[in-house]
């Protein structure tokens, strides 16, 4: 193959790469815009062949989804993090490594099914609680690579530089070297977050879904993405135009996400120190 | 407090390779002493084993008798930590803290070891900065500049003041001004001659006239060994070892 | 452990374990500083021990939780697998009722499926990290880079959406008929056009796993030495022949890692490809057919199963999807680990 056929299909496959992204988001935003109201905001879903109702339990269903999974995941990510890399780089920690990808590789479905098995079976309903359960697990291996690999990225004089001064390990770790990676973990953070804003699997046999409002840990709640896979396959246009708006809230909030933490927050992930 | 440092029989290892033979040494308390020698020929090793930062390293051992003082460093019970609240070192190169200001970094020992009080923090630092002959250049933008905002020569001074701000009693310096321009370089020799009047120094350095400027001792190291140890004029002007003469009429290193 | 040297009154030096004195006159120390720091010091063996403890946990936590997926898994599918076996793997009824159910139509539709997409999605996005890596200008590189992350950033409900109203009918008036005329002599494409089906779900597939191929190809790429560019174009290759011979071969094992890794994710992809694939347990030649795989027979009978057989069948099915991800990942993680050697990746998780 002449050098200039190859290196023109490589461009080509490029620029073939973007159009689904463009067609995808375009028709997200085409399709989404017209329902797109206050009292998409602010109703609940109204059953079909009436007009109005919105999405405002599947929101704030969904924000408290990432909020208890956040509780679940942020923490304990971290600190597999911190493990990893402050007394990890031995037998142990290599098995803890294997572990995170494996788990990062288990298909959402299964997680939610074993969310399903520990919580919804044990107190025979379905639950917020499941359903931040199966997402928070989703986070850590995300979190905890990413931490590692920017607590690595401080420069060892940093740490030796604070036990000199007869700073104690622990000490040094929390106040001195988690600090200097900050920007680093928040970006790990932001992107699992938008990772699982999205997820609708796990949450089919966990959170299950509710047509009306619900906060309460252990029942039944909406999400957005469950709103949308519902509405999609009924067959009623206004369900769709739903779904359509439904997906264009999801995905501004994800691109926005991903867009300011890996373009802006992304370049530094160490403040100051080269 | 009585800050002599007495070695004895010191010996070091990075796992398998041993980095220190059999060192006997004694520096001499409230005085400054340099110790010289070619790359690789221990210096920061045995400097390191002072503090207890040796054994930091990964597959590090250290065996010997190192006190400072009445105080056995590697006595039984005794806690690194402790040890390196009493010693202070600055590092070859400068190493502020990137997330904290200037007044931070300085306070920094007290603070994270739970010392709370403002006034006397406040005090500490000033005090600190301008032992480290900072303080004029910084007096204003103390909690406004981050640490690592100040040109080289100044984040080593800071350095400086951090040591100092813990009080320690000997201060341990791996080639402070190595990396530093000539003017910093002045500057930070002018601090050392200061120092040493209030704390025990040891200084590293690959530069045998900052050795002779600043120092009172020197000690001349040789692939892990201690070949000569004497009065810095002794030293330059009549060294007892063949292997001291080479080295400091340039022969080799 | 360590014993603490007991704080010296002013002016008095006390002996430790070996001694230690601070016989400061109070001038010297004006702040007391001394006892306080000695105080903290036994703390500070318990907190070092104790922070270590702590995060340990954390990642006890994370091997706790794989552990309790694959228990589960395993218990729950026991009724199934103790009554069929390994029959299951290669039956092909599915009657919940009568409770005889086979797994194979949804191992066959998780495979094809998945691999329509590799051979869709493979040269696409190696020519995507060959751009990015060997001839997309710097400025511009960041920026294609964000937008093939972007597209890694797309929910797989939304991916569903989006072919079940725009994919789909394309599919269907636009290339189903093209296929069919000049292809469908192979037997590939023949019969009813739907516009979803297996088809469907194998372009959407392929555009999802398109940018973790791409970012895993671009890491190996990257790991290739310079030396080795450089002495292919010592020797007076052009562009594409130094390509070939130093960064492609050498990162041959690399790249099949890549590909391996995307066609661990499409094994696993939920939701798009249930929305797309018309959900019928079939083994037929064409792709035009609607099929079925694992991963969506799970998601559309878990919550209405019909008794604890069918449940624990649907569990089995879960098992098997997390055996072949598990081993297609571990796989993948070796052959791009023996290039990379284990460099943390910038990849999206």
């Amino acid at each position: 193959m002449s050098n200039g056929i190859a290196l023109g299909a490589f461009t080509l496959a490029a620029l073939i790469v973007t159009v689904p992204l463009f067609l995808i988001l375009g028709t997200v935003v085409y399709r989404g815009l017209p329902a797109l109201n206050w009292s998409f905001f602010t109703q609940i879903p109204k059953p079909i062949g009436e007009t109005g109702g919105g999405m405002a339990n599947a929101i704030v269903g969904s924000l408290m989804l990432l909020g208890v999974a956040s509780a679940i995941g942020i923490p304990l990510g971290i600190g597999t993090g911190v493990f990893l890399a402050e007394y990890g780089r031995n037998k142990w920690g290599n098995v803890v490594r294997f572990t995170a990808d494996v788990l990062n590789g288990v298909p959402s479905i299964v997680i939610g099914m074993t969310a399903w098995a520990l919580v919804v079976v044990s107190q025979k309903h379905f639950s917020l609680l499941a359903g931040s359960v199966a997402l928070g697990i989703m986070m850590i291996p995300i979190i905890s690579r990413t931490t590692e690999e920017v607590l690595l990225l401080v420069p060892q004089p940093i740490r030796e530089a604070a036990w000199g001064l007869g700073i104690p390990h622990w000490r040094t770790t929390l106040s001195v070297v988690i600090p200097t990676a900050s920007s680093g973990i928040v970006t790990a953070i932001m992107l699992a977050f938008a990772r699982i804003a999205g997820e609708t699997a796990p949450l089919m046999f966990t959170a299950f879904g509710n047509a009306f409002w619900n906060i309460r840990l252990d029942q039944p709640t909406a999400a957005l993405p469950l709103q949308i896979y519902r509405y999609a396959l009924m067959p009623y246009e206004q369900a769709h135009q739903q779904a359509w708006t439904a997906a264009l809230i999801l995905i501004t909030i994800i691109m926005l996400t991903v867009i300011v933490f890996r373009w802006f927050a992304g370049r530094s992930a160490i403040k100051g120190a080269l | 407090m009585d800050a002599a440092i007495h070695v004895q029989k010191l010996n070091a290892w990075f796992g398998t390779k041993q980095a220190l033979f059999d060192i006997n040494l004694e520096l001499a308390d409230k005085k400054t002493t340099a110790i010289i020698g070619p790359s690789g020929c221990g210096k920061s090793t045995f400097v390191r084993c002072l503090n207890r930062m040796h054994e930091t390293l990964p597959d590090a051992r250290v065996e010997g008798r190192v006190a400072i003082g009445d105080l056995d460093v590697y006595g039984k019970g005794v806690s690194p930590v402790w040890i390196r609240r009493r010693v202070g070192m600055v590092f070859q190169k400068a190493n502020p803290f990137p997330t904290m200001s200037i007044y931070d970094n300085v306070a920094a020992g007290l603070k994270l070891n739970g010392y709370r009080n403002r006034k006397e923090l406040d005090q500490v630092v000033e005090n600190s900065l301008h032992k480290a002959a900072l303080w004029e250049e910084v007096k204003d933008d103390l909690k406004k500049k981050s640490g690592a905002s100040l040109s080289g020569g100044q984040q080593q001074r800071l350095c400086i003041a951090r040591a100092l701000a813990v009080e320690p009693d000997v201060l341990l310096m791996d080639e402070p001004a190595s990396a530093l321009d000539p003017i910093s370089t002045a500057k930070v020799e002018d601090l050392i001659f200061e120092l040493k009047k209030q704390y025990t120094v040891v200084i590293v350095t690959h530069n045998m006239q900052q050795a002779a400027r600043v120092a009172d001792y020197t000690a001349f190291f040789l692939m892990g060994n201690l070949v000569e140890f004497d009065k810095t004029e002794t030293m330059f002007t009549k060294p007892s070892d063949k292997r001291t003469e080479d080295y400091i009429t340039g022969r080799f290193g | 452990m360590y014993t603490v040297p007991k704080p010296p009154a002013a002016g008095a030096s006390q002996p430790a374990e070996a001694g230690s004195t601070t016989s400061t006159p109070a001038e010297s120390k004006p702040l007391a500083m001394i006892p306080k720091s000695r105080l903290r010091t036994k703390e500070s063996f318990f907190a070092d021990a104790a922070f270590r403890t702590v995060v340990a946990g954390c990642a006890l936590a994370l091997l706790v939780s794989v552990a309790l997926i694959f228990f589960e898994l395993v218990s729950q599918s026991h009724l199934s697998r103790s009554k069929f076996g390994f029959q299951f793997l290669i039956q092909s009824i599915w009657d919940p009722v009568a409770e005889d159910f086979g797994a194979l139509p949804f191992i066959y539709g998780t495979l094809v499926s998945s691999f329509v997409a590799l051979l869709i999605a493979v040269p696409l996005s190696l020519g995507t990290a060959l751009f990015l890596t060997e001839i997309c200008p710097r400025q511009i590189r960041a920026v294609l880079s964000l937008l093939v992350e972007l597209l890694a950033a797309i929910p797989s409900v939304i991916y569903g959406l989006w072919a079940i109203f725009v994919l789909a009918p394309f599919l269907r008036f636009y290339v189903q008929p093209f296929l069919a005329k000049y292809l469908g002599w192979t037997g590939l494409f023949t019969g009813p056009k739907y516009g979803w089906g297996m088809l469907a779900a194998g372009v959407i597939l392929a555009i999802m796993i398109l940018p973790i191929i791409s970012s895993i190809t671009r890491e190996v790429i990257r790991a290739v030495p310079r030396q080795q560019r450089e002495a292919a174009l010592a020797l007076g290759a052009t562009r594409w022949e130094m390509l070939r011979i130093s960064v492609l071969r050498n990162a041959r094992t690399g790249i099949l890692g890549a590909i391996i890794l995307g066609l661990g994710r499409a094994f696993g992809e939920t939701m798009a490809v249930t929305m797309v694939i018309g959900n019928r347990p079939q083994i037929v030649k064409s792709l035009f057919a609607p099929g079925y795989t694992l991963a969506s027979v799970i998601a559309n009978e878990f919550t209405e199963a019909v008794g604890d057989m069918h449940l624990s069948v649907l569990t089995e099915a879960a098992l098997i999807l997390f055996a072949i991800t598990l081993v297609v990942n571990a796989m993948a993680g070796l052959l791009v680990w023996s290039i990379t050697r284990g460099a943390p990746s910038r990849t999206l998780a």
